[in-house]
């Protein structure tokens, strides 16, 4: 490294060293303890029994929660079923359509405290739950709002039917957000909804079950069951759903897919991936670095999109790393709440032993290892921004979904062995393309086996673009017109 | 079944195709297929579990190419098809009568509409993703576009009763896209199903594009649901006992599996193509 | 390193013909309009609080260019603006003075007077500002003139009309020609970057400007909308950076136009930082030419240093 570089690495240091700014954790009241939201009302599980959820960066407990048992899913399967016999199936399309605009405009109203709360639960910077997560959901609602007295227009027919009662089990990497991309569809396309939010983030799902009686939704149109993996496996089973909505890791998907077999149930699945991020010698390189910084660094890399295997073309393949190297020592990792974080809390003590596991195994099976400077937090669960290089196509850090802030760089040579090696997974959710060459991009873009496609660009969302997966990343589409077909009878 | 003339007639061995040839089963098995009246007909190839394995390295081969011809290739290509069933209509109708017992208007009638299916769906592959795909206004300056893409390698298990209009209905929305495909024929009834593969070899259909294995639905359906190469599966044409298992074994490589129980199986319809396609959506960002 | 065909130390010694100088500005990386632009706008989200506030509003102040560049200018005007410019807040001596005063060359006499003993440059706009629309000849003379009177910094225009239309050469030669013109003067290089249209020649633009011998690349004359941008001062900077890795060279940045308020300048502070580096923090390699803005930062330093919101009549209008 020569000196200018050592000099500018350090630029964390003391001359312009930013002064902590935490939003106000005050701006939410959180509730000691939460009830399951059935029938359109907060009540305990039958067993009484309860978990506890934790904010992930100090560890604290935030709040006690129902967990539900069999019976507690049975009373929500059946409020689902009785609200789409009744009040919520058989309202107009227009009717529905102006619940899921309310729904939109209080959580736009209520946007501040779901953003705390969010980072509180799950533990990303609140730049991203504000900037991102709050406004997204607010959008899914309004896009599909829209379409709930359209349906006869989606192109599935002159008469789209509704399915009945989902079961949607959602991960806790965006617990506000999977929630919107499940419910919002379901709702507008006039099904009912039990929503099972993961373990750990159970807390904006239940505010968002609290908005929902503030826009006076008929009860039982949307219930959360509470509780671990059991209580989405019940949900799962449950004989009274008619479709099954999982985002998740492939694992999992594929014994829900094992679960439902025979039963006639519909089907979609959002799991994992191993994305490809692939930089030519002439990308932009300077976006292309926020790409690939943005692409797996976003959310701590808690993303089944994320862009974990970087693709760099040899020729550039010094450059890039070094730039990455500068840019990585100007992130910043800590408090969630703080609005310069750029890095926050992994999300529990389960995952950050997964991710020490797998970067564990980059560094045994020989690829060097590298993480700016940077001071992890006494208690909760952190990780610093990792990159490895010199990662070959064998290694278990490219094969393997990591979930955590792990970047695996291996080079490439030629177009076709890029998309070759891009697609050499299971997997196939997401890919990056950073050319300025216009045919290129579009070539890359036929041949990667991919739901999304991000060219020049990389983790963007938006809730008229379709989001799904090729081969063991799932099936079925989340977002835009396709978004609608896995709620509807067609 | 002798000819008046005391001309002793020619027959023809019924194979499989795979890859474009037409071999007999690795196994050396042969199963006697009998008409609908329980007269013998012919000895048709019975396939195994190696012959499934081979016909999904045949597809797997084929798919690069035929996935990328363009959807108007595609289209002259299954068209074809058509031309080339309907040289042989005669042949057809009466292997269709014999197997499924049919009157000798009711069998042309099955073939007729067979071709006319063929039609129909050649002229889908260049539509296809204009009905399928999408242009989406997201909210920033980026440009962005939905595509449906082939799933892969499919296979299609052929509804047991109707031999030729079953078969083309379910095989031919699932190629017209670009898919490959691995069709086990009607168990009991699959001359039709070999004839079919012989007009397939006369046409321009790029060899591997479609494998049609012939032999006992209950054996080659569970070793080609659970095949981690196999991309999909249409299951039509097993028992609805069967179901259960086969989604199971789709479970380990999550095997888009289509099993349509509100569309009889010879209507035409666009859901069998999307059950195959996967959407594709690509962000560019516009600027200058 | 940055794929440029320069191989050792800065040097003058490179072909400068168009061609020559066309495929090495049109072989730097491109410049994604889109994702510039989210990238400043990522940025324009930190918050910067408490005493990283208040370092950043003093450095601020130290780095500005007072500047009036209006028709009608006075030595009564500049000599009002070099005592503001020498002691910003006459309340608090704390306050430091800015970086240097920017005048018409006619006025650099009159700046010159009211600056002596000060640490205050004077800087006059050159080349036929705003325009640079005239000879080589003229030009040179408008420089010549500028440091006769006293100028210890020169702020030259670029011919844009010969940059859009490829003549990289002359363009080259033209600064190249200011630059010995101007000897041990600080040479800042306006690329008028309005007028460029798009950040991929805002970047070929500054490297031609810098290969030439800028010491400081500049946005803007503050006549041109838009004049300074955050997705701009991000290219600037970057290449900067770039540039400092090719050849060894340290060149500043200098924003202008349109800079009204404490929190616009201190996102340019916080790009600076976080593209180019802490070194880049420094009135050595960061300027910021602007006129009202200085009372915004006295008022934001007051908030800092009382909690109170601060009034405008308690600071003077210059």
């Amino acid at each position: 490294m020569t000196d200018v570089e050592a000099r500018t690495e350090g630029a964390a240091g003391p001359v312009f060293a930013y002064a902590p700014a935490p939003e106000s954790r005050d701006i939410v009241h959180l509730d000691a303890e939460y009830g399951l939201f059935i029938g359109g009302e907060f009540r305990p599980a039958a067993t009484g029994r309860t978990f506890t959820t934790v904010d992930p960066a100090t560890e604290e407990p935030l709040a006690s929660v129902a967990e539900a048992g069999g019976g507690d899913v049975d009373r929500a399967v059946a409020a689902a079923r009785a609200a789409y016999e009744g009040g919520w199936g058989k309202m107009r399309g227009r009717e529905r359509a102006k619940y899921l605009f309310r729904i939109a405009r209080i959580i736009q109203e209520r946007a501040r405290e779901l953003a705390v709360l969010e980072s509180l639960d799950n533990g990303k910077p609140i730049r991203e739950s504000r900037d991102v997560d709050v406004p997204l959901a607010a959008a899914h609602f309004f896009y599909y709002a829209g379409w709930a007295d359209k349906l006869e227009y989606a192109g599935f027919g002159p008469s789209p039917r509704p399915l009945g009662v989902a079961g949607q089990v959602i991960p806790w990497n965006f617990p506000l957000l999977m929630a919107a991309w499940k419910l919002a569809p379901a709702l507008a396309a006039g099904n009912t909804c039990v929503l099972k939010p993961a373990e750990t983030t159970p807390l904006s799902a239940l505010f968002l079950a609290q908005i929902c009686q503030e826009a006076d939704l008929p009860p039982g149109a949307v219930n959360v069951v509470t509780g671990a993996g059991a209580t989405g496996a019940a949900v799962v089973a449950h004989p009274g759903v008619d479709k099954v909505a999982f985002t998740g890791s492939t694992e999992v998907g594929k014994e829900i897919r094992r679960t439902v077999a025979g039963s006639r149930k519909r089907l979609t699945l959002e799991l994992g991936g191993k994305a490809a991020n692939v930089v030519f010698e002439d990308a932009p390189i300077d976006q292309a670095i926020e790409g690939i910084v943005n692409g797996i660094f976003f959310n701590q890399g808690h993303v089944c999109c994320a862009g974990s295997r970087l693709l760099v073309h040899e020729p550039v393949a010094e450059l890039v790393v070094d730039r990455l190297r500068q840019r990585l020592a100007t992130l910043r990792l800590g408090d969630p709440l703080d609005k310069n974080t750029d890095i926050g809390a992994v999300n529990s003590a389960e995952q950050l032993a997964k991710i020490r596991r797998l970067a564990d195994a980059g560094s045994e099976e020989g690829a060097e290892r590298w993480s700016p400077r940077c001071t992890l937090p006494e208690r909760g669960f952190w990780f610093p921004p990792t990159v490895f290089t010199g990662v070959s196509q064998s290694h278990r850090i490219a094969r393997e979904e990591i979930f955590g802030p792990v970047l695996s760089v291996l080079t490439f040579r030629t177009p076709a062995e890029a998309v070759a090696k891009a697609n050499n997974t299971p997997y196939g959710l997401s890919a990056g393309v950073w050319t300025e060459k216009g045919s290129l991009i579009l070539w890359m873009a036929q041949h990667l086996e991919a739901g999304v496609v991000w060219a020049n660009t990389y983790n963007r969302f938006d809730p008229a673009s379709p989001f799904g997966g090729y081969q063991e990343s799932g099936f079925g589409r989340e977002g835009g017109r396709h978004g609608l077909e896995a709620y509807l009878d067609v | 079944m002798s000819e008046p003339t005391g001309r002793a007639e020619v027959r023809r061995t019924c194979k499989l195709f795979v890859g474009g040839a037409f071999p007999r089963s690795e196994s050396g098995r042969s199963y006697v297929v009998s008409a609908a009246d329980g007269t013998p007909l012919a000895n048709a190839a019975l396939a195994s579990r190696k012959d499934a394995r081979d016909a999904v390295v045949a597809a797997r081969g084929a798919l690069f190419g035929w996935a990328g011809a363009t959807a108007y290739n595609r289209g002259q290509v299954l068209y074809r098809v058509a031309e080339m069933l309907e040289g042989r209509r005669a042949q057809l109708a009466a292997e269709v009568g014999l197997a499924e017992g049919l009157r000798p208007a009711a069998a042309r009638r099955a073939v007729d509409a067979s071709v006319d299916r063929l039609v129909w769906y050649a002229g889908w592959a260049d539509k296809v993703a204009q009905v399928l795909g999408a242009s989406n206004p997201v909210a920033g300056p980026y440009f962005n576009f939905s595509v449906p893409e082939p799933t892969g390698v499919v296979v299609v298990l052929a509804p047991q009763k109707s031999s030729l209009l079953g078969l083309v209905s379910v095989l031919a929305p699932v190629v017209v896209t670009g898919n490959t495909a691995v069709v086990v024929a009607s168990e009991d009834r699959p001359v039709p199903a070999v004839s079919f593969a012989e007009a397939l070899a006369t046409g321009d259909v790029p060899a591997g594009v479609v494998n049609v294995l012939t032999g006992r639905t209950a054996e080659l359906a569970p070793v080609l649901a659970g095949h981690m190469d196999v991309d999909g599966i249409d299951i039509t044409g097993a028992p609805y006992r069967a179901r259960e298992e086969l989604e199971r074994l789709a479970a380990a490589n999550l095997k888009r599996v289509l099993a349509l129980d509100d569309v009889p199986e010879t209507q035409p319809t666009l859901r069998r193509t999307r059950a195959f396609v996967e959407i594709k959506t690509v962000w560019h960002p516009v600027g200058t | 390193m940055v794929p440029t065909p320069l191989a050792g130390p800065w040097s003058l010694d490179i072909v400068t013909s168009d061609a020559a100088l066309r495929k090495l500005l049109h072989g730097l990386p491109g410049v994604d309009q889109v994702g510039a632009e989210a990238r400043a706008a990522a940025l324009a989200t930190r918050s910067i609080k408490r005493e990283a506030k208040m370092w950043a509003l003093e450095m601020a102040i130290a780095m500005i260019d007072l500047t009036t560049l209006e028709g009608s200018d006075t030595p009564g005007k500049v000599a009002a603006m070099c005592a503001k410019a020498r002691r910003p807040d006459p309340a608090d001596p704390e306050v430091p003075p800015v970086a240097a005063v920017c005048v018409y060359p006619d006025l650099v006499g009159a700046a010159i007077g009211h600056l002596a003993g000060s640490p205050v440059a004077v800087a006059s706009v050159a080349t036929a500002f705003p325009s640079g629309r005239a000879s080589m000849k003229v030009k040179l003379a408008d420089v010549r003139d500028a440091l006769d009177a006293g100028a210890q910094e020169i702020d030259m225009v670029i011919d844009r009309g010969a940059f859009l239309s490829g003549r990289y050469g002359q363009v080259y030669e033209e600064v190249r020609a200011v630059r010995e013109a101007a000897g041990s003067a600080l040479l800042k290089v306006i690329l008028e970057t309005g007028e460029l249209a798009t950040y991929d020649n805002v970047q070929r633009a500054a490297w031609l400007a810098m290969l030439a011998g800028a010491d400081f690349v500049k946005t803007s004359t503050g006549k041109v909308a838009p004049a300074s941008t955050r997705p701009v001062a991000v290219v600037l900077l970057a290449a900067a950076r770039d540039f400092l890795h090719a050849s060894g060279r340290r060149v500043g940045v200098k924003v202008a136009g349109g800079i009204r308020t404490a929190k616009e300048a201190i996102a340019y502070l916080v790009i600076a930082r976080e593209t180019a580096g802490e070194d880049w923090l420094s009135p050595t390699a960061l300027r910021i030419g602007a006129s009202t803005l200085l009372n915004d930062l006295l008022m934001q330093r007051a908030k800092q240093l009382t909690g109170v919101y601060s009034g405008r009549d308690h600071f003077s209008i210059d």
